[in-house]
């Protein structure tokens, strides 16, 4: 695994593509095939089950250093990474790992059969032959996620530079539910479309949120618009006969919707639909929390499917009785597509709505509308477009709604992972109520590295209370929270759960008394659910 | 009476009316050493070990100062002040005040280790302890010097190799001299940033020596930058001045960076993990050697290591200072949390 750590270190070390590129380049040019498809799976974020429990890990990491588990667990809140923590914590080895990368990863599958003893026996004699470094990349194999700042469009480009073959045939042969442990490098990457699996779907095109005046788009009659639905983004394949259906985040999510699976089986030819999955009752949307409790469990009790059915409101064709048709105009597709729903209607299959509109001011004035259809804005795809690969500008944008926003206090503040550990980075706010400030929401994003940095500042210096990693801090420093769609909630004390919250700028001109009060929220609830 | 108190200015010695490194004006005060958060302004009476004073001059000005050899005794009103050398930085010096069977070692900040800089850490027994805790989590331990010199002398070569510049941050008392000391002098020509300059002419009125380097100016011909090594502080980081050495790359060498969530924020090219503080071994190799029964544990991870002494049944609790231990070096949050 030594090779594989070293390129784990160079990826690490650097911000810069290029570098990276290389560095990824080089590990597959020198690797074996072996190695090179649990390079590929693991950098695309296909991770296999853990086989330890991470409480496991500590305990016996803590053991291995002959140090009380508290002390572990102070150092954990420090470094911000238990893999990190644990291979900073253990005596030096003085080892270089001998093992290859897909020795290492058949061992840790291996573990799945073995009894804690066992388990335990093997990690730590792994540890034991292994360098900082190395032990660091290993934990990381059982714990899982590198963030590295390598995306699959960068693995793309890698493996295009190693083996010739163009970017977008990769990216396509990479999709799917592949297992690297029972993959060979060559049939998977080298070898064509022919042996290809049936469930494997396209991947996404994405859209860039719009930045500009959109009279600087043209013509508004150039463009398809439609709106943009708050659901989750699927692909509803059918071919030879079966239907499969993918949610973005590449996972085979057919068995939770079991109406989607009829509504394909019900289609008199093959195709590939891409659209929103969204809960839908009584001719109108509900809310994210409904699609939520169809994605969250394993079995999709017949309450839920009564309370929460889904439908599919298509908005492009990827695939037409066998063949890909993802280089044909929009406009194109968008007939087919027409055609096929036209031919086969069923009740959970939507065809997405065009808005027809002479000028960017009647759009506009549509696009206003969103929040009270329960959609979060307009998208807008140019006519001639193909369908990409990934996230690329020019011809589709998204055009959403302002977020809804409120002023809080911060009043809760945990450290950090990653680039941010040990910085005081993650949030709790309230709102006043009754003289009384209530949490509502947690938010990690949307300040710069300096404000960050600020507010850990304030933080360090205001601390009340410990709860573990939690601090409480004085109730002193007022952001603005913006949020995309608010529900009522039985879990929160607030009543209240809301959809993607963010921090939008820090409010240093409001005191904590001008923050809002849980009323304002609940009046922004009334509006949102009367709209519905 | 204690022989030591903790007050708002400092430790206070009341039987010989003096402070150590105290934070806030007073008479007499002894120093531990030239940094800025040991040695402040303001006090009518300093005394320090012989080779803090010219840095000391350097940054305070004009004061009125006594200097001290390690190992001399001084009698103030029947204290014995003893001066040993705490392996920091030159002319570092842990603090000992003696008065019939009490003992106190104040150490400052230090390290173990020899940095062929400064004079090495001698073990020193007493009563009661001071202690810093900077790096007081066992996740912090560092390898041996030689070690991490030679990866700095590798990138300097193979930054020379390619063309480019080598820019090296580290704190300009202390550090610096530390790395220049140690760099390996047939690979290039050594500059330096002005705050290390007049630190380096500074040390070498008490007799220190280092390599050949020079002093950037806005005259030095920027072609002889190419294949040679910079050293500067931090605060050069994103600075205008670093831009004159364009290609470059930029590394920092500090305790901190052996974290990969602080290496990745501070956006260098590349951090070596190089303290001039103790590690965890050193620090509990300190404490044990010192063979005191009460443990005062100061600035940074100062309730876990306080904890951790408990445990292992010492006496030991935390006591709050106003001292920033190497926080600042890295330009971070430089408080400590509160209990």
């Amino acid at each position: 695994m030594k090779k594989f750590a070293r390129l784990i270190s160079a990826l690490d070390s650097t911000t810069k593509t290029n570098a990276k590129l290389e560095a990824l380049v080089n590990y597959l040019d020198e690797g074996s095939d072996r190695d090179k498809i649990w390079c590929v799976a693991l950098l695309t974020g296909k991770r296999p089950k853990r086989p330890v429990k991470t409480a496991l890990l500590r305990t016996w990491a803590a053991e291995e250093a002959n140090l009380p588990l508290w002390l572990f667990e102070e150092s954990y809140y420090i470094v911000g990474d238990l893999a990190e923590t644990v291979a900073l914590i253990l005596p030096p080895s003085g080892q270089n790992d001998s093992k290859s990368l897909h020795e290492r990863m058949m061992q840790l599958k291996s573990l799945h059969q073995k009894d804690e003893k066992e388990v335990r026996h093997e990690i730590t004699r792994a540890w034991k032959e292994m360098s900082k470094v190395e032990r660091f990349v290993f934990n990381k194999l059982i714990t899982g996620g590198f963030r590295i700042g390598v995306s699959q469009k960068l693995m793309v480009r890698a493996l295009s530079k190693h083996t010739g073959i163009e970017e977008a045939k990769l990216s396509h042969r990479l999709m799917g539910n592949w297992v690297p442990a029972e993959t060979h490098f060559s049939e998977l990457i080298l070898e064509s479309s022919s042996t290809e699996n049936l469930s494997r779907p396209y991947p996404f095109y994405l859209a860039y949120p719009l930045e500009s005046d959109p009279e600087e788009l043209g013509s508004p009659e150039k463009w398809q618009i439609e709106f943009k639905w708050d659901g989750i983004r699927g692909q509803v394949i059918k071919r030879d006969g079966k239907v499969y259906i993918w949610s973005r985040g590449e996972e085979l999510v057919t068995d939770r919707f079991p109406e989607l699976v009829e509504m394909g089986q019900t289609l008199d030819r093959d195709a590939v639909l891409d659209g929103e999955i969204i809960a839908y009752k009584d001719g109108a949307p509900l809310t994210f929390n409904h699609l939520q409790t169809r994605i969250g469990r394993k079995r999709i009790t017949k309450k839920i499917l009564e309370n929460s059915p889904v439908k599919l409101i298509a908005y492009d064709l990827l695939e037409y009785e066998g063949s890909d048709i993802r280089q044909e105009p929009m406009e194109k597709r968008r007939i087919f597509l027409e055609q096929l729903i036209n031919s086969n209607p069923h009740d959970a299959l939507i065809l997405s709505e065009c808005i027809k509109e002479k000028s960017w001011s009647g759009v506009a004035k549509i696009r206003g509308k969103s929040r009270s259809l329960m959609a979060e804005g307009l998208m807008l795809k140019r006519k001639s477009s193909e369908y990409k690969v990934g996230r690329k500008r020019g011809d589709w944008w998204k055009w959403k709604v302002d977020p809804m926003a409120i002023d809080a206090v911060l009043i809760y503040a945990m450290r950090g992972h990653g680039r941010r550990a040990n910085l005081y980075s993650d949030y709790t706010f309230a709102v006043w109520d009754k003289g009384e400030l209530i949490p509502f929401a947690k938010a990690y994003s949307g300040l710069t590295d300096k404000e960050i940095k600020e507010v850990d500042r304030f933080v360090k210096q205001n601390i009340l209370e410990k709860f573990g990693p939690v601090r409480s801090v004085e109730p002193h420093l007022v952001f603005e929270i913006g949020f995309e769609g608010i529900a009522p909630s039985t879990r929160h004390k607030s009543g209240i759960a809301l959809r993607f919250p963010r921090m939008l700028r820090w409010r240093k001109d409001k005191s904590p008394q001008e923050a809002n009060t849980l009323e304002h929220l609940q009046s922004m609830l009334d509006v949102y659910q009367d709209g519905n | 009476m204690s022989l030591i108190t903790f007050t708002e200015s400092g430790f206070y010695c009341e039987k010989a009316d003096l402070y150590i490194d105290p934070w806030k004006p007073v008479k007499r005060a002894l120093i531990t050493h030239a940094h800025a958060d040991h040695s402040r302004s303001g006090m009518n009476h300093y005394m320090a070990h012989l080779h803090s004073i010219p840095v000391m001059k350097h940054r305070l000005g004009d004061i009125d100062v006594q200097g001290v050899e390690y190992g001399e005794t001084i009698c103030v009103n029947g204290v014995n002040i003893t001066f040993y050398p705490a392996g920091h930085v030159p002319g570092s010096a842990q603090i000992k005040l003696e008065h019939k069977s009490e003992s106190w070692v104040i150490m400052g900040d230090y390290k173990l280790g020899s940095d062929g800089v400064s004079t090495p850490f001698e073990p020193v027994k007493c009563s009661h302890l001071v202690t810093e805790s900077t790096f007081g989590l066992p996740i912090y331990n560092w390898e041996p010097q030689d070690e991490v010199m030679n990866t700095i002398n590798k990138w300097w070569a193979e930054n020379a190799a390619s063309g480019v510049t080598s820019v090296m941050l580290g704190y300009a008392f202390g550090k610096a001299q530390r790395i220049l000391a140690n760099l390996d002098p047939s690979l290039g020509e050594i500059f330096v940033h002005g705050a290390i300059y007049h630190t380096n002419n500074a040390l070498s009125e008490v007799g220190y020596k280092f390599p050949k380097t020079e002093y950037v100016t806005n005259e030095t011909d920027k072609k002889r930058f190419r294949g040679a090594i910079i050293l500067a502080p931090p605060s050069a980081l994103g600075s205008t001045w670093i831009r004159k050495f364009k290609p470059f790359k930029v590394a920092t060498a500090s305790g901190w960076m052996a974290l990969r969530g602080a290496r990745r924020r501070r956006n260098v090219d590349k951090g070596f993990v190089l303290s001039d503080h103790a590690d965890w071994t050193e620090l509990n190799k300190a404490v044990t050697d010192s063979g005191a029964e009460n443990i005062f544990v100061t600035h940074g991870y100062s309730n876990v290591f306080a904890s951790w002494l408990k445990n292992k049944g010492l006496n030991a609790e935390v006591v709050k200072t106003a001292f920033e231990g190497e926080l600042s070096e890295i330009g971070e949050s430089t408080t400590a949390e509160p209990e």
